[in-house]
């Protein structure tokens, strides 16, 4: 709106050629005889067509190569070795994110309630937890996996279960709900909670009235940014919930993932066209998320800023 | 019966907060008392500086594995380093406001395909192209961190990015003035303003490329040798774990957990020096 009224305004004065905005033309004449910003200009936009050519191929190539092999007999509700359904993988991706969040979810959202609201500012356990919580962000998922095999398989003697899987996603995305959460905490402004305490509510009816309320679009950004990465991941769930394809009996059962499933797909090395359109699905997951997302970000701004 | 409430609630906050503790701890614990038995038995020397790999004769050597993870590494910063800074410099200093939504979000998209699916697209695209190009199976090093590369970007460009928009705009301005041309002011001015959180971008981008596992697997070759060319197969220590995890047993699985505890105390001295990185910056 406010673009166009001073467009509309430029033109009446008759401002065509407005003196402080450069023509290409008067940027390219900057250029004579300063070959080293040149040659720096054309390596940051040669650095930048890289990545858009690198990220543009990985997707057309995974289209056109996976959409054709999408079929209604991958979406059967049975795995068979002749249908290779990923209809289970589908289904165990969505319970093994349900699983998961439900556990990382409350303890992420309370430990940042905790940093946020409750703990003195450079107290020692404050100072503990956000090392632990930054250590946790660092570690990759094969030792996630590792750990979760050795405690959930070998110790606790589970054997390969769902519900261990779940717990070891947990633990791998509780950072990043908890860095995501203590933000919007963060962003909520002081006088929400001063207007409460001064209508004489508790600290506690505060938090859950007032604070976390308005903290809900960080927070379920942080949500989503999980799920892309439980939806994602392979290696933390290799050893700890197996690659059964089926839909388990119980939490104590097996089952694989649709990220898993295409890892099967692959490394068996018969059914290249299905792990295709696995790719497919689960590129299909990704960008769901991505607007989901951008679309919360978008909410948020909107609302405080 | 309020103040019990309350109090109980703080204590089931402060618990929720301690949990991240308590995983650390647990794995901390866990690791080690599975692994370091193992690197007693073997013999430390032998372990980490053995040059064979090969259960079946009870001989556990990681070296190769170590030298093929930093080989990997190093490769996927050579690759994904340059690529990345400069990306993340147009995005924050040459960008049109209208492309800049768009790169963005694709940057975000990159950030969020699962490792696997980079792994397929090694597989089916990066491999045939060495292979024809160089000869070989087109599986090892060079494969490896080039498409290592490409997964580390999303990392080094947000992080560069949000870094050089950091910097006060005095710095780019103040060098305008004094005559020079934008690339030079944001190249000479700018950038070594931002150079600690480049440089932390940088070691995320370390951390998640010695860390990756699924993608290596597929198109490193995975042979336990130390690689005497760029297009030779290696194995990293990650891809060790996983491809022998399945069967192994006994002292063949407990060295198999005693590399993942090497990995982990790379990682560790990796999340060290980031955070020391930050805390100078800060």
């Amino acid at each position: 709106m406010v673009d166009v009224i001073d467009k509309l305004e430029s033109e009446k004065m008759g401002a065509d050629n407005p003196i402080n905005v450069n023509s290409y033309k008067d940027r390219l004449k900057t250029y004579k005889g300063r070959t080293f910003s040149l040659v720096l200009f054309l390596l940051v936009c040669l650095a930048t067509l890289i990545t858009v050519v690198v990220l543009g191929s990985l997707v057309i190539y995974i289209m056109v190569k996976g959409i054709p092999n999408i079929n209604a007999e991958l979406f059967a509700w049975e795995y068979t070795t002749e249908n290779v359904s990923m209809m289970p993988a589908i289904i165990n991706t969505l319970l093994m994110t349900g699983l998961s969040l439900l556990i990382a979810v409350p303890v992420g959202v309370f430990s940042a309630v905790y940093m946020v609201e409750y703990a003195k500012k450079g107290s020692k356990l404050v100072k503990l937890i956000s090392l632990t919580t930054e250590t946790l962000s660092g570690i990759p998922s094969i030792i996630y996996g590792l750990f979760g095999y050795l405690f959930f398989v070998i110790a606790l003697g589970w054997k390969l279960s769902f519900i261990g899987g779940a717990i070891t996603l947990s633990i791998m995305v509780l950072p990043t709900i908890m860095r995501t959460t203590e933000e919007a905490l963060k962003a909520v402004p002081d006088s929400f909670r001063e207007g409460s305490f001064g209508l004489g509510a508790g600290r506690l009816r505060t938090i859950f009235r007032i604070v976390l309320p308005a903290a809900v679009p960080g927070i379920l950004s942080g949500i989503i940014l999980s799920i892309g990465r439980i939806v994602g991941e392979t290696a933390a769930l290799l050893y700890t919930t197996g690659t059964q394809a089926k839909v388990p009996d119980s939490l104590f059962d097996s089952g694989s993932t649709l990220s898993v499933h295409m890892y099967k797909l692959m490394s068996e090395g018969l059914y290249t066209d299905q792990a295709y359109a696995t790719a497919v699905v689960l590129f299909g997951t990704v960008i769901l998320i991505n607007v989901l997302s951008g679309f919360i970000g978008k909410k948020l701004q909107k609302e405080y800023y | 019966m309020w103040k019990i409430k309350e109090k109980g609630m703080q204590i089931l906050f402060m618990v929720a907060a301690s949990m991240s503790i308590l995983a650390v701890a647990m794995i901390c614990l866990f690791m080690f008392a599975n692994g370091i038995p193992a690197i007693k038995e073997i013999g430390f020397f032998d372990f980490i500086f053995g040059k064979v790999w090969s259960p079946n004769q009870n001989i556990y050597g990681i070296f190769p594995m170590i030298i093929g993870s930093i080989y990997i590494t190093a490769g996927a910063m050579i690759v994904g380093v340059p690529i990345g800074l400069f990306t993340a410099i147009f995005l924050a200093k040459f960008c049109p406001k209208k492309l800049y939504k768009i790169l963005k979000s694709g940057v975000e998209l990159m950030a969020g395909i699962p490792s696997v699916v980079y792994g397929f697209f090694g597989l089916m695209v990066i491999v045939p192209i060495m292979q024809s190009t160089f000869g070989g199976s087109g599986k090892g090093i060079l494969t490896a961190s080039v498409l290592l590369g490409i997964m580390i970007l999303p990392t080094i460009i947000s992080v560069s990015e949000s870094n050089i928009k950091a910097v006060p705009e005095s710095y780019y301005e103040g060098a305008l003035a004094l005559g020079d041309t934008h690339e030079g002011a944001v190249f000479r001015a700018v950038l070594p303003a931002a150079k600690s959180g480049v440089l932390a971008g940088v070691i995320l981008g370390i951390g998640r490329a010695i860390g990756e596992t699924m993608a290596v697997i597929m198109i490193a070759g995975n042979q336990p040798i130390v690689p005497d060319s760029l297009i030779s197969g290696v194995r990293t220590m990650t891809s060790n774990i996983v491809l022998e995890m399945g069967y192994a047993t006994d002292l063949h699985r407990e060295a198999l957990i005693a590399t993942g505890v090497v990995l982990f105390v790379f990682i560790l001295i990796i999340n060290v020096s980031f955070s020391l990185i930050k805390k100078r910056e800060a």
